[in-house]
């Protein structure tokens, strides 16, 4: 399988995700620059973590404006994967692929802690190694992971069933707990807690590690 | 603006042998202000321990670093930003953090980790809580954004920093040992080049201001603050590793920090014995209209010079240019040494390199040994306490600011990005992995500012052992050293004896622990109103771990382990052998597989150290029994030096005991792991919730 990883100018987490598909799950990888449109036949894209453009005028609203976000959109309207990560999501909010969009934390300090979540689907392409319900851990480091979204875009994503994970004890003031989502067609999913940080037994914690399994395990198929 | 003095401006005209022009004099007193050329400190700072068999790079570089085998070496550094921090909280801790984390990148090593140790006044003086917000926010605004975790340190509080606090900030990163880059200009005809930011009028004698002392007028150096921004740096540290690889393209490389381009040029001309020809109309501005004056002395930031190898310039621009950077080549190396600047057509001014570096002044100011200090301060804290109810006594210290869990700041710092942290803040000391060779490296910075203002030699020789205590008990050996010395106005005779003593202490001790001094900075004139800090030596120590091995934790791990006492509870006086044995019994302890917890007993004595066992994530008590004939405050709360609480299975009891040498005191037995409480003798009983609810709650 081959992971395709986006570096945006500000991207921090495009090595540490690198690391996990390529080093530790022995999949290939390769990065993608933002100026660049060429997708290099990639089964898979990922928007990492980090600040592009340095959150400048909102997080995530200038690299969602990038040239390869064309090729990322053509590719997901062909049924894609895409995943982001933390300002990931934040860029495919902004860029429209997936509803609502993500605001300051309540407390307008940044949040760097482990925090508790619940797998609410896991009929998903993304999260089908993971059990209904099941609780795990993962760490989370933003400053805008404050889900928000008015109350009709609620009421879709939840007749759509498109909430994948909630925060069990809310740390952001999150809307409906929301920690990820999907979009409708399933092939795209943003997330802000860091599943690549939490994929190593000796970084103390590896139940990250089945979001990428399961993405894996699609094209072993 | 000139701070120089009558003599050393009188020293100025005959070295050039004519009055210097208004730029010169500029360029003069920033590189002979105190910041920059350390001429109140040099003499005493000469007798470190700077060498080992890992030591690489020793003080005098942007970062000292030190082998870790394998090909590989570690960068680090630690720096101050104290008179910045104060006057702007949030930009000057931002712009300490990017001045360190350009320090390490400058050496060609990628930075993995950053720690800091913070000062602020009382907790009830009205600028605290601004000023612990704005810095704080600022150190995890800059390294969030950058994706270096900030993986450690301490934040105190006490009245002596209330007109200063102390930013410290200290950063390592990982390199190839064949791969290291140095701030020397060399080849005549090397074209001189600046990239990064665009230069500004901000930070224009920032380096002066940071050699004085604050008065009521402090609030107007505002404008001398440096604005950050970590996106820039982001960008420019990407660049500039990218560039590295580029084999033989960069000749040299430094980092404009302190006094900007004055301070880059001159030293890097010093270091190569060359000197430089700078056309100063090329330099990207940020505004128009800036003179010369104000280009050599501007401190924006994000900002490097480097020299090339002629040919070579486009493969370089190439890439600063593809990560949206300014690169201007603004003169050349050239082979008479001075420093010469050129601005629309004139000569702006031509200075001999030597005597700006080289020849900038050294002082031996006088010495006093103060009088009155020696008495141990008030005991008003003892002796307000209420009752003898060492339950609330113990809530009332855990819960005090300089006890407390440091969650609320520590919560604002991204300590997991780059996915090589083992253990953050909370425990002895920090320590990430490295990836490359899959060794860990653990940090620790310390300061014990009222043992230093007591004996200022002592309080030295304890902080370095602490640090060191610390790493021993994450399982790491110490190999090395970088410190800040932050103390208040050299002119003030007690304040160099104290200097002079922190000085002797620090290097007695790094010999001892064979940990050298391999960079660091001073910090004079934390003097508001009169009124000195303590003195504030920061030791930050590294240490190593080998291949595979997990790091030890504080945290108790399971019902029914034993738990002893490393060293001794009396008030003898520090013993360097006993503080050896006791660090040597713990690490080989640890290295033979026989513990299973370890924790390093200080601030608040045994009884904190105790509780702060208890609060990992299980929540597991303790039962302990100590009968050593002291009183009960002395067994609870002394703060006797070299000790450490270690807790093990009991089938490795006998193997543990075993280990100890003769000559060596033993250790104790002192109780056993289980419940969810923490019993100490029959006079602490106390539920673990209910003490960690007041440890975790106090600061947020």
């Amino acid at each position: 399988m081959k992971f395709g990883i986006i570096q945006f100018l500000g991207s921090n987490c495009e090595a540490d995700t690198f690391h996990v598909v390529h080093n530790v799950l022995k999949q290939e990888a390769v990065y993608l620059w933002h100026e660049e449109t060429d997708l290099k036949k990639v089964d898979c894209v990922i928007l990492p973590g980090g600040f592009s453009h340095g959150d400048y005028l909102r997080a995530g609203a200038m690299a969602a404006r990038s040239p390869i976000m064309q090729s990322v959109a053509a590719f997901a309207d062909r049924g894609g994967l895409v995943l982001g990560i933390c300002n990931g999501f934040q860029i495919l909010c902004e860029a429209k692929f997936l509803p609502g969009v993500l605001v300051r934390n309540k407390n307008l300090q940044f949040i760097s802690e482990d925090v508790e979540l619940v797998l609410e689907r896991t009929d998903t392409l993304f999260t089908s190694l993971y059990n209904v319900g099941q609780k795990i851990r993962l760490p989370i480091a933003n400053m805008e992971g404050h889900y928000y979204i008015d109350d009709a875009g609620l009421t879709s994503l939840k007749k759509n069933n498109q909430i994948v994970l909630r925060y069990t004890n809310n740390p952001n003031g999150s809307i409906g707990d929301i920690a990820g989502i999907i979009n409708e067609k399933g092939n795209v999913f943003g997330l802000m807690p860091h599943p690549e940080r939490a994929s190593e037994k000796i970084l103390g914690n590896n139940e990250g590690r089945l979001i990428f399994e399961s993405i894996i395990k699609l094209c072993r198929r | 603006m000139s701070t120089l003095t009558d003599q050393e401006y009188q020293q100025v005209v005959q070295a050039l042998g004519r009055k210097p022009n208004e730029v010169e004099l500029g360029i003069f007193s920033v590189m002979w202000s105190e910041h920059c050329c350390y001429k109140s400190s040099k003499i005493y700072l000469k007798q470190f321990p700077t060498k080992s068999s890992r030591v690489l790079q020793g003080p005098g570089e942007n970062a000292g670093i030190i082998d870790i085998g394998d090909g590989y070496a570690i960068a680090f550094k630690m720096e101050s930003h104290n008179h910045p921090s104060f006057i702007e909280p949030y930009q000057g801790a931002a712009t300490g953090v990017g001045g360190i984390l350009r320090d390490i990148f400058t050496m060609g090593a990628r930075p993995i980790a950053s720690l800091n140790s913070l000062r602020f006044g009382a907790m009830n003086h009205p600028r605290t809580p601004y000023l612990l917000r704005g810095v704080v926010a600022g150190i995890g605004g800059y390294g969030n954004c950058m994706g270096i975790p900030t993986v450690g340190g301490e934040t105190t509080f006490d009245e002596c920093y209330n007109g200063n606090i102390l930013v410290n900030a200290f950063t390592l990163g990982v390199l190839k040992k064949d791969k290291i880059f140095r701030g020397i200009a060399k080849g005549v005809g090397n074209p001189v080049i600046l990239v990064g930011s665009k230069t500004g009028r901000d930070g224009i004698h920032g380096a002066t201001m940071a050699s004085d002392v604050f008065d009521k007028e402090s609030e107007s150096k505002r404008p001398t603050v440096q604005v950050g921004d970590p996106f820039t740096e982001k960008k420019l540290m990407e660049a500039c590793l990218e560039a590295f690889e580029l084999e033989g393209a960069i000749v040299g490389i430094q980092d404009m920090g302190a006094a900007g381009f004055t301070c880059s040029s001159f030293e890097m001309s010093a270091k190569g014995g060359v000197g430089m020809e700078l056309m100063l109309d090329k330099i990207p501005l940020r505004e128009t209209g800036m003179t010369p004056y104000e280009i050599m002395l501007s401190e924006s930031q994000e900002r490097m010079l480097l020299i090339a190898q002629k040919g070579r310039e486009e493969d370089l621009r190439k890439i600063f240019e593809k990560w949206e950077l300014e690169f201007a080549i603004v003169g050349e190396v050239i082979a008479e040494k001075r420093v010469k600047g050129y601005f629309h057509g004139e000569l702006a001014f031509d200075l001999p390199v030597e005597p700006v570096t080289d020849a900038a002044p050294v002082y031996e100011r006088p010495v006093e040994v103060p009088g009155t200090r020696f008495q141990v301060p008030s005991t008003s804290n003892l002796e307000s306490r209420t009752s003898d109810n060492y339950n609330d006594i113990l809530l009332k210290l855990l819960s005090s600011p300089n006890l407390c869990s440091k969650e609320w700041v520590w919560r604002q710092y991204d300590k997991t990005v780059g996915t090589n942290t083992l253990l953050a803040s909370g425990a002895d000391a920090a320590v990430v992995r490295i990836k490359e060779n899959g060794k860990a490296i653990a940090m620790s910075v310390d300061g014990k500012a009222k043992d230093c203002y007591l004996n200022p030699y002592l309080g030295a020789v304890e902080t370095v052992a602490e640090a060191a205590r610390n790493l021993v008990c994450v399982g790491a050996k110490p190999v090395g050293v970088s410190d800040c010395l932050n103390f208040g106005n050299p002119e003030n005779p007690e304040i160099m004896w104290e200097f002079k003593e922190v000085c002797r202490g620090l290097t007695d001790a790094c010999k001892k622990f064979e940990t050298p001094i391999v960079g660091g900075n001073v910090s004079f004139y934390n003097e508001t109103e009169g009124k000195n800090i303590y003195p504030t030596p920061i030791v930050a120590m590294v240490g190593l771990l080998e291949k595979g091995v997990t790091p030890m934790t504080p945290w108790w791990k399971q019902n029914g382990d034993i738990i002893y006492l490393i060293g001794e509870n009396n008030d003898q006086p520090f013993d360097f052998e006993q503080e050896l044995a006791v660090q040597g019994l713990c690490l080989e302890a640890f290295q033979k597989g026989l513990l299973q917890s370890a924790h390093d007993v200080s601030e608040g004595g045994l009884a904190v150290t105790l509780a702060e066992c208890c609060f990992g994530k299980n929540s597991l008590g303790a039962t302990v029994d100590v009968n050593d004939g002291l009183a009960p405050e002395a067994i609870l709360f002394g703060e006797a030096p070299s000790r450490i609480v270690v807790s093990l299975k009991p089938e490795n009891e006998k193997e543990f005991v075993a280990l100890v040498k003769n000559g060596v005191t033993s250790p104790t037995l002192i109780g056993k792991v289980g419940g969810n409480k923490l019993k100490i003798n029959d006079w602490v009983d106390e539920s673990i919730d209910k003490l960690w609810k007041g440890w975790v709650t106090a600061l947020g």
